[in-house]
C-alpha cells in the first residue's frame, strides 16, 4: 500500500510499541499504588509528561494526559465553559476547525451558549479583525485551530491569541497538525491551551494531552479519582502515554530533517500534478501551509471515486466529498472558502509522512492522471463551475 | 462497504457515454449533491434498443448508473417503468443504506428519460424538427 493519508492517522513507530509492551506486561502497575511496581509506572508516566511539556516549551503540571485530541477540545470548550459561566456564556470557534471542537461548540450551544463562528477568507485563514470584532464583555473563550486538517493552512495563532488576551479572554488552539510535525512553543504561540493527539505523529491511538496555562481555570470533565492533577479523572492508561514519550522523543530529533524533507516532496509532487492533470487546483498553494498537506480539487469528477479508483491500485488517499462522509455533507472547510459545493466534491487530500518516498509519488503520478480522464469521460459536467479566485 | 458486484460495475461500467439523437434523454440530480445523472435511450416501437449515461457521482452512483442501463436495454418502455430502485440495488447485490438515494436517482433517470420520450412522440411538430 502507498500511504498518503498521514494526516488520518500514522502507523506507530517501532520504537514506539517496543517501549509500550513492558508496560502491558511485566510492568503493569497501577501509578496510584504505592509499592515498587506501582511507583515505577508513575516514573515512566511522569518521564513522560517531562518530554511532552519539554517538546512544547511547558512545565509538567501543565500537561494533562487525555484519551487524544477530541477529548482535549471537549476539555477546553466545556471545562472553560462551565468555571466562566459567571463571566459570560459567549465562545469563539473558526467556521472551519475539526469537528472535536465545532460540534462541541454545537453542544454548548444547544445548552445556552453562545458561539461565533468567524468565517475565514479565501486563503482560508481567519481575519484578526474578524476576531477583534466579534468579541464581546461576555465572551470567555476563543478557539481557532493551529493547522488545518484539509488544506494544511496555518492560522494566525500569535496574532489572534494577542486579540483575545487584549480582551482578557483565554485562547485555545487545537494543534494536533502540528505538535510533532513542527516545533511548538507555546509562550511564543502565546495560547492558553493546546490540544494534541500521539497517533497523529507515530505514537499510539487513543493517547492525547491537553496543554493547559499554569492558573487557567476549568471544570473537570471525567470526574473521579485525583490523577491528572484532579482535572482528569481515570487509571492513567500507562503503555499508550510511555508510547507518547517515546513518540514525542522522536519527533523532537528527527522533526527537523522531515520538515525539510518533506516540503520538497510535497511542492514537487504538486508541481508535477499541475502540469499531469488540466483543470485542478490545489487548496491554498500560496498561503502558509503544513509542509505535508496537499489539497486538490479536481474539476467534473466526484471525490469518493476517485478514493476508491486509487485504492484500486493501492494508493491510499482521502476526500472532503459528501459521498464518503456518512453525514452527507461536503468539505464544511472548502464551502468555508469560498468554493462551492461541487468543487469540494471533487477533493482529494494527500498527506505525506515519514514513509513516503519520491517512488511513492512518482507511482500516484502515473496512475492519476488516467483516473480523473477516465471519470472525466464519464461525467455529465463541463464547464459549470468556478472557482475562488487565489493566489498560487 | 460496498458489493462486489458494486465494484465490478464501478471499475467496468457499461454503456458510458451519451447517445446522439436520442429519443429519449433524462436528467436528474444536481451537482451541488454530488450526484448527476443523464440517461440517454435509443427507442423503436416502443422498445428500448440502446441505453447511455453520464455520472458525476460516487462508486454506488456510477455502478447503479451502469445497472439501470443493463436492465432496460430490450425491454418495452412500459417494462422499463416498472423498474424500482430497489430492482436496481437488488441487482448489485445491495448498497450501503447511506447510498440508497443513488439508486433512487438511477430510477428517476430512467423516468425522466421515458418521459422525454413520450413527450416528444406525442408532439409530433417536436419529433419533426429533432
Amino acid at each position: 500500500m502507498i500511504y498518503l493519508d498521514y494526516n488520518a492517522t500514522t502507523p506507530t513507530d517501532k520504537r514506539v510499541v517496543e517501549a509500550m509492551i513492558p508496560f502491558y506486561t511485566e510492568q503493569f502497575g497501577n501509578p496510584s499504588s504505592l509499592y515498587t511496581a506501582g511507583q515505577e509506572a508513575k516514573r515512566a508516566v511522569d518521564q513522560a509528561r517531562k518530554k511532552v511539556a519539554d517538546l512544547i516549551h511547558a512545565s509538567e503540571k501543565e500537561i494533562i494526559f487525555t484519551s487524544g485530541g477530541t477529548e482535549s477540545d471537549n476539555l477546553v470548550l466545556r471545562g472553560v465553559a462551565r468555571a466562566q459561566k459567571k463571566k459570560g456564556n459567549h465562545i469563539i470557534i473558526s467556521s472551519i476547525e475539526h469537528h472535536a471542537v465545532l460540534n462541541t461548540a454545537k453542544a454548548l450551544e444547544n445548552e445556552g451558549y453562545s458561539v461565533t463562528y468567524l468565517l475565514v477568507n479565501e486563503n482560508g485563514q481567519v481575519d484578526p479583525q474578524d476576531l477583534k470584532r466579534a468579541i464581546r464583555p461576555e465572551t470567555i473563550l476563543v478557539s481557532i485551530m493551529h493547522a488545518n486538517n484539509e488544506s494544511g493552512v496555518m492560522e494566525p495563532i500569535r496574532e489572534l491569541a494577542v486579540i483575545a488576551h487584549e480582551r482578557g479572554v483565554l485562547f485555545h488552539t487545537d494543534a494536533v497538525q502540528t505538535v510533532g510535525k513542527l516545533p511548538i512553543d507555546v509562550a511564543d504561540l502565546g495560547v492558553d491551551f493546546l490540544s494534541a493527539s500521539a497517533h497523529k505523529f507515530y505514537g499510539p491511538k487513543g493517547i492525547g494531552f491537553l496543554y493547559a496555562k499554569k492558573g487557567v481555570r476549568f471544570t473537570p470533565q471525567v470526574v473521579g479519582g485525583s490523577h491528572e492533577g484532579g482535572k482528569r479523572a481515570g487509571t492513567e492508561n500507562v503503555p499508550a502515554i510511555v508510547g507518547l514519550g517515546v513518540a514525542v522523543e522522536i519527533a523532537a530529533t528527527e522533526q527537523k530533517e522531515e520538515m525539510i524533507r518533506g516540503r520538497k516532496l510535497r511542492d514537487d509532487f504538486e508541481e508535477a500534478l499541475l502540469s499531469a492533470i488540466p483543470e485542478v487546483r490545489i487548496v491554498s498553494r500560496g498561503v502558509e501551509r503544513l509542509y505535508n498537506t496537499s489539497l486538490v480539487l479536481v474539476k467534473y469528477v466526484e471525490g469518493e471515486s476517485m478514493l476508491l479508483y486509487l485504492d484500486f491500485e493501492g494508493i491510499a488517499v482521502s476526500t472532503g466529498s459528501a459521498c464518503s462522509s456518512s453525514s452527507l455533507e461536503p468539505s464544511h472547510v472548502l464551502l468555508s472558502c469560498g468554493y462551492p459545493e461541487e468543487a469540494a466534491h471533487g477533493s482529494i487530500r494527500f498527506s505525506l509522512g515519514k514513509f513516503t518516498t519520491s517512488y511513492h509519488l512518482k507511482k500516484v503520478l502515473i496512475v492519476f492522471p488516467p483516473i480523473v480522464e477516465k471519470l472525466r469521460k464519464m461525467s455529465p459536467l463541463r464547464d459549470v463551475y468556478s472557482y475562488p479566485p487565489q493566489a498560487d | 462497504m460496498y458489493s462486489e458486484k458494486v465494484c465490478e460495475h464501478f471499475r467496468n461500467p457499461r454503456n458510458v457515454g451519451n447517445i446522439e439523437n436520442a429519443d429519449g434523454v433524462g436528467k436528474v440530480g444536481n451537482p451541488t449533491c454530488g450526484d448527476v445523472m443523464v440517461m440517454y435511450l435509443k427507442i423503436d416501437d416502443d422498445v428500448i434498443t440502446d441505453a447511455k449515461f453520464e455520472t458525476f457521482g460516487c462508486a454506488a452512483a456510477i455502478a447503479t448508473s451502469s445497472m439501470s442501463t443493463e436492465l432496460i436495454i430490450g425491454k418495452t418502455v412500459d417494462e422499463a417503468l416498472r423498474i424500482t430502485n430497489k430492482t436496481v440495488a437488488e441487482a448489485l447485490d445491495g448498497l450501503p443504506p447511506i447510498k440508497m438515494h443513488c439508486s433512487v436517482l438511477a430510477e428517476d433517470a430512467i423516468k425522466a428519460a421515458i418521459d422525454d420520450y413520450r413527450s416528444k412522440v406525442k408532439s409530433p411538430m417536436a419529433k419533426a424538427t429533432k
